[in-house]
């Protein structure tokens, strides 16, 4: 329990379905006040109590588990080492195998509990796991990283309902944050300023920003701080000669040059992804499905070819901003069929 | 609370008045706090006039801790030092940091030994013409280690240092007289002896010059209380917490004999069920309701959760604000060290316990140190 809304409805289903429901709030930090101030995140003394209160007012009984050490870890340290290699993580992705369905649910069935119950908002039925019902709130993407035998102690109760009558549902049961903000951004960076974050961790390291011709047209601090599809914040100082705006297209930290160029050169069609998890039976050769590419990112038709421990994935429109480190996730309509992780993004070249 | 405080408390709530007015309803309520003050001084071997209400422990440790240093540098400006016990409670720990971090006061922390006593030697190394207050709680909520007050209190005494101590657990359950313990101060409370939450009282020694003087109040207003505790006094809570100590002390020494066979049956059956249980505290000194072990490789949350759940209450040290339970600074004071410390519980008993409390726990706490072993000290 986040102290959200979510996660409070989803502990008073559980409840009303007959399952003998224990809240647990994550502590995620050593110092919690360290992390996030206001209401937005996880992991504030405030979003401790809420849970509190919400598991108090469903009438179970709510512990505090000290994930802080692990979370740092395998999430915190897994994402800046993530972007000092040029690639993009996604940390709540990675929270996801990590620590909800891995350290925290380890610990439950240590403990004798059979599941870990989540607000998350996607349908799970015996194994199959499909988008939620509510297109903008729907979370099967970051839960897409689970095997079968996490998900199989995993229960959703929310996949059914919109976030309109989720908050609805809180308020008629008296969960007093029922209006509570939907929470965004990175909970562990607590002023959204992930470059900042980045630098202070990684330390200065002042490069090159090249265009696709190789000739410099501006300087950087790190190229870790740079995300492919990125087009502000380059402070680019000469113009394109065709005065168009430019967009990150590759982050070599080998050479710890950041490359940029015209929008059109981020097409990418064809895509190679790393370490699969099947959600359906693994295939035995190439297929069609859909596939997304970010959270709530757009969905497109591709060809999927498994190739040793690798996926190759041909689009058949081009998708944009395809950053090595974030997740495929592969759809057959709104059941998801498995994901990986993408290793390489080959861009159109026309 | 004892169906004695109960009633009182009722009564006095139906029969408002405040104490301090002069018409009749004020009488009437200022007569039951005077016969309350009367009371509660009788049970602990005080006089009236030294009975200072508070809203409970918390606030008369604090009115000790501050407004008897404040007091005594006053009067001597070298007296700037606090000298007080690796082990004490919260309420005083804390108020004693806060002087240090502050008010600029220097804070000698006298050790103790492995079943958390403090040896008087040690509060002698600890005296010296700088020290304004010295404080050793009678014994410890959390291991249940009984001190020798009254050897402690005469070691503050040979070197002109006022004496306090922290008395919430011990009322009710051990023998404390304020006049035998050489104490100027000595903090207890109503809810620890079967009377409500919210009230407690500081008792407190007429002034002596030079070493003793009235605190400096830390609440300032009607001048209440001897001009020590200014508030309007919670005559139906008063009127409680003394008929709680009424009955507490005529059944202390049976009380005290019963919940010590408890006690000790609960000890030996969680050793026969987890034979490398370990008894933290001084297994002959201790309070009779008190039985605090560690459990070698689990950790206390989990033996908590899976205690609860089975409908046992029991405690672990303290959590930090969020709720992430931190090692007892009292076991590592006795030098259990961080894991032993993590992996303890601490079982009370009280006026409601009985029998069967301690079969059910004694047939629970074996599979559920089997279970929360499993899950290890992640």
């Amino acid at each position: 329990m986040s102290g959200g809304v979510d996660s409070a409805v989803a502990a008073a289903r559980a409840a009303d379905a007959g399952h003998d429901v224990t809240g647990v709030h994550m502590a995620l930090s050593a110092n919690p006040q360290s992390y996030r101030t206001g209401a937005r995140g996880c992991c504030t003394l405030e979003d401790s109590r809420d849970a509190r209160r919400a598991a108090d007012v469903i009438g179970i009984p709510f512990y505090v588990w000290d994930l802080a050490e692990r979370f740092h870890e395998d999430v915190v340290e897994d994402f800046v080492s993530e972007y000092a290699a040029g690639r993009t993580p996604n940390p709540c992705l990675r929270c996801n195998e990590k620590i909800k369905f891995a350290a925290l649910l380890d610990r439950a069935m240590a403990l004798g509990f059979d599941a870990v119950c989540t607000g998350h908002y996607a349908r799970l039925e015996d194994g199959v796991l499909r988008r939620g019902v509510d297109g903008g709130k729907d979370q099967s993407y970051v839960l897409a990283v689970c095997t079968p035998e996490q998900l199989a102690h995993s229960l959703f109760p929310l996949g059914d309902t919109t976030k309109a009558d989720i908050r609805r549902e809180a308020e008629r049961r008296g969960i007093q944050v029922a209006a509570k903000r939907d929470s965004h951004d990175i909970c562990f960076i607590a002023d959204g300023d992930t470059r900042g974050f980045l630098r202070e961790r990684l330390g200065a390291a002042p490069g090159p920003i090249v265009d696709t011709d190789g000739n410099r047209v501006g300087d950087h601090d790190g190229a870790y701080a740079y995300t492919v599809g990125q087009r502000k914040g380059l402070r680019l100082g000469t113009p394109a000669p065709d005065g168009r705006p430019r967009y990150v297209l590759d982050i070599s930290p080998v050479t710890n040059t950041v490359t940029v160029g015209p929008r059109e050169a981020l097409d990418v069609r064809q895509i190679t992804a790393e370490r699969p998890v099947w959600l359906s039976e693994p295939p035995a050769g190439p297929f069609t499905c859909e596939v997304q590419l970010r959270a709530h990112g757009e969905v497109h038709g591709c060809e999927v070819e498994p190739d040793g421990g690798r996926l190759r994935i041909r689009l058949r429109a081009p998708a944009r901003g395809v950053a090595p480190g974030q997740a495929v996730v592969l759809y057959d309509g709104d059941r998801v069929l498995g994901s990986a992780t993408i290793a390489e993004a080959a861009r159109v070249l026309a | 609370m004892l169906p004695e405080a109960i009633e009182a408390m009722t009564a006095e709530l139906r029969a408002l008045g405040n104490p301090s007015s002069l018409h009749a309803a004020g009488r009437r309520a200022r007569r039951v706090v005077e016969e309350s003050r009367e009371i509660i001084a009788e049970a602990f071997d005080a006089r009236p006039s030294e009975v200072v209400f508070t809203s409970g422990g918390t606030e008369a440790d604090n009115l000790a801790v501050k407004g008897i240093y404040w007091a005594r540098r006053a009067a001597e400006p070298a007296r700037v030092r606090v000298v007080a016990s690796a082990v004490e409670h919260h309420a005083v720990l804390d108020a004693v940091q806060w002087l240090a971090d502050h008010e600029g006061a220097a804070v000698t922390w006298v050790p103790v030994d492995r079943l958390g006593r403090v040896r008087p030697d040690a509060l002698r190394e600890a005296m010296g013409p700088d020290v304004a207050l010295a404080t050793v709680m009678w014994a410890n909520n959390e291991v249940g280690t009984v001190q020798p007050v009254a050897e402690l209190a005469a070691v503050a005494a040979e070197h002109g240092v006022p004496f306090h101590t922290d008395a919430v657990q011990a009322a009710g359950h051990l023998p404390v007289g304020f006049a035998a313990s050489g104490a100027q101060a000595l903090t207890i409370t109503g809810h620890k002896v079967g009377g409500p939450l919210g009230v407690g009282a500081l008792l407190l020694a007429k002034p002596k010059e030079p070493v003793f003087r009235d605190p400096v109040p830390l609440l300032h207003g009607g001048g209440q209380e001897r001009d020590v505790r200014s508030g309007t006094l919670d005559a139906p809570a008063i009127a409680g917490f003394a008929a709680a100590v009424q009955v507490a002390a005529a059944r202390r020494e049976s009380e005290a004999a019963r919940l010590g066979a408890l006690r000790d049956r609960l000890i030996d059956a969680v050793r026969a069920a987890v034979p490398d249980a370990v008894l933290n505290g001084d297994p002959d000194g201790r309070l009779p309701g008190n039985a605090h072990f560690s459990f070698p490789g689990c950790e206390g949350d989990a033996l908590l959760m899976l205690l609860d759940a089975r409908g046992i209450a029991c405690s672990t040290g303290s959590a930090c604000s969020a709720g992430v339970s931190q090692p007892s600074h009292v076991l590592l004071a006795m030098d259990a060290g961080t894991e032993r410390a993590r992996g303890s519980l601490r079982f009370t008993f009280g006026h409601t316990s009985t029998e069967a409390d301690v079969k059910a726990l004694a047939d629970a706490i074996g599979p559920v140190v089997e279970r929360a072993r499993r899950a290890g000290l992640s």
